[in-house]
């Protein structure tokens, strides 16, 4: 076994030190990943005359999903110094290393009356290895952009050998009409914005929708009946049912256990708001708190045994963390300012929230025991973090303010780098789980 | 009693008729149909916010809607003065049901601001409560920030954001 020694520039932030890497080819994804890696994605070859176009666009959308995360830089195709002309043709290493790509992408696309076939293979150049086996999605026509992001998230995978969550879904609140009467209705798109489909017409608010763990049903909060309630929307039916909650005047803000047996929200009554747990087997209720302070926007841990929520019985809103059981709550967030909507990271080790200080709004991260504060994101009005299936970047509202203020939807990983808008007219983003 | 049962007719009256909840619950359109006085009564001399026992005259002379600091869901002594108001025609106009709706600006989560406008219609219910008005005629209902009337992007629209709207209803509650 030869070794090798690769090394990617890296800077951690809290360790402040540059990183030296051998062994295969692997980005390792730390807080401070500032040098992208350079690879290159040689044009997916169509194996069947009718997927020319669908070779062409998928080669371009692997190359995006992998650009876009900003661990990688795409080594644009006018630079090549050849290309293979056939999938199975042997890649010539040492043309790929003089335009030093240190991964490349090859494919190959072929298609049979509404189905298609993607094949794909990712070399390591340095060591003049392929990384991993080549591996084949199929699927239908209308299905191709999945299958590239299948192709990059394993590519994504296999470099940096976490998970990928480009074929991912998120569910979100669509937006149209002036501010003062803003009209809502639930809508799903693939993660990149494409694949726009409604869930709802806006006839009534909808808020906050919430992907059950497998993404096939989605909770968000409603007011059809006149007064805010909770409904279960079911993806591939759209049909939708009220969640039997505890009796209170208001219901919102659910949230699926991950195992998708409870859902937890906020109940208001008489003014106050707190949080409960509905059993969606047995119908049973149970009340989490009882302060006559507002407990809400409630997000349990992957292993279910806690939740971490919002609450401002200190007199401002801050987070805490309580177990299921009840209990007391232990709260954790003590920088300046409120504190508001807490998600737990798919890892189980990370916070993000919203901060709101000083006429600002942020998007944070802070591990669990509220250590190693980090804000994201700084702008007049930035809410409502939901995490990527990898834990690795975090989408979020950014809303304008004024008359002409509109929503719309942004992501940053969470070292805060590599901000970008996902879509526009839009709120409320919910990102769904790896699709299978 | 003569009044309850009165009351009552006019529930069962209305309840076969188009909604009469405000607009901002759903998609009616204006001209249902359905007055916004009691159907059961004569003509008026006076008609709509002439008529003290209109619900135009409630939103336009009483006062409709109170405002509250930031964060705040305690009644200003402004406040209070509208709700005796509010009590006071609701205690004669006693056909009348209420919905109150709390309402924040946008300074805030979104979450909170539903928590924080439950807050506020429930002050709102609380007083008028104690002030003679039965709480089975009244209904809070928030919609945190979702609603703006004002739509600057500085304290004098938000301050008039951070509302509770008492809205006169002669529909039902739910």
């Amino acid at each position: 076994m030869v070794v090798r020694f690769l090394t990617i520039l890296m800077m951690c932030l809290f360790a402040g030190a540059s990183v030296a890497q051998d062994g295969p080819l692997r980005l390792t994804i730390t807080d401070g990943v500032i040098e992208p890696l350079p690879f290159a994605v040689v044009p997916f070859v169509a194996e069947t005359g009718e997927a020319e176009q669908l070779a062409g666009d998928i080669t371009r959308l692997v190359a995006q999903d992998l650009n876009n995360t900003g661990l990688f830089r795409e080594i644009p195709a006018n630079a090549f110094i050849s290309v293979p002309a056939t999938f199975s043709e042997a890649l010539p290493y040492t043309d790929w290393r003089a335009i030093n790509a240190q991964a490349v992408i090859r494919g190959a696309v072929s298609v049979s009356g509404d189905q298609m076939a993607v094949k794909f293979r990712l070399y390591d150049v340095f060591s003049g290895e392929e990384l991993g086996e080549g591996l084949q999605f199929a699927g239908t026509v209308q299905g191709w952009r999945r299958m590239a992001h299948k192709v990059a998230d394993a590519a994504y995978s296999r470099i940096t050998g976490e998970g990928g969550y480009f074929d991912s879904r998120v569910v979100y609140v669509a937006e149209s009409g002036t501010k003062g009467q803003r009209l809502k209705r639930l809508a799903i798109m693939d993660f990149d914005g494409a694949n726009v489909q409604f869930l709802t017409d806006s006839a009534a608010i909808v808020l906050a929708p919430r992907f059950s763990p497998n993404g096939d049903r989605v909770l968000y909060t409603s007011y059809e009946t006149g007064f805010p309630r909770i409904n279960v929307l079911d993806v591939a039916s759209v049909g939708r049912q009220q969640l039997a909650t505890a009796p209170g005047e208001m219901a919102f803000s659910p949230r699926f256990s991950r195992d998708a047996s409870k859902v937890i929200y906020s109940l208001a009554n008489g003014g106050n708001t707190d949080l409960y747990i509905t059993d969606l087997t047995t119908g049973q209720n149970q009340r989490l708190t009882t302060a006559p302070s507002i407990e809400t926007a409630p997000s349990f841990s992957p292993d279910g045994s806690q939740i971490v929520f919002e609450s401002d019985r200190s007199g401002s809103q801050q987070l805490y963390i309580m177990s299921t059981s009840g209990g007391e709550a232990r709260r954790i967030s003590f920088g300046d300012g409120r504190y508001g909507s807490p998600v737990w990271s798919p890892r189980g080790d990370q916070i993000a929230f919203t901060n709101q200080n000083a006429g600002r709004f942020h998007i944070g991260v802070m591990r669990t025991d509220g250590t190693e504060e980090r804000l994201l994101t700084s702008s007049s009005l930035d809410e409502g973090p939901s995490w990527s299936p990898n834990g690795r970047v975090i989408m979020f509202t950014r809303e304008t303010l004024g008359e002409t203020g509109t929503s719309s939807l942004w992501s940053v990983d969470i070292a805060g780098r590599n901000l970008r808008q996902v879509v526009s007219n839009a709120s409320d983003p919910a990102w769904g789980p790896l699709q299978p | 009693m003569r009044t309850t049962t009165k009351a009552l007719m006019v529930l069962l009256t209305l309840s076969t008729a188009a909604c009469t909840r405000p607009d901002r619950f759903g998609d009616e359109a204006d001209g249902s149909g359905v007055s916004a006085g009691p159907v059961a009564a004569a003509p008026a001399p006076l008609s709509g916010a002439n008529d003290p026992a209109s619900p135009e005259f409630f939103a336009q002379t009483i006062g409709d809607r109170v405002l509250f600091a930031v964060d705040s869901s305690t009644l200003t002594d402004a406040g209070k003065a509208t709700l005796d108001g509010q009590a006071t025609w609701l205690s004669t106009n006693s056909d009348y049901l209420a919905i109150i709706e709390g309402h924040a600006d946008e300074q805030g989560t979104r979450e909170y601001n539903l928590a924080l406008g439950a807050r506020r219609a429930n002050a709102v219910r609380e007083y008028l409560v104690s002030k003679g008005v039965p709480s089975t005629r009244m209904r809070t209902i928030s919609y945190g920030k979702e609603r703006p009337i004002e739509l600057c992007a500085d304290e004098a629209c938000y301050s008039k954001n951070r509302r509770a709207v008492t809205i006169i209803s002669s529909g039902g509650l739910s």
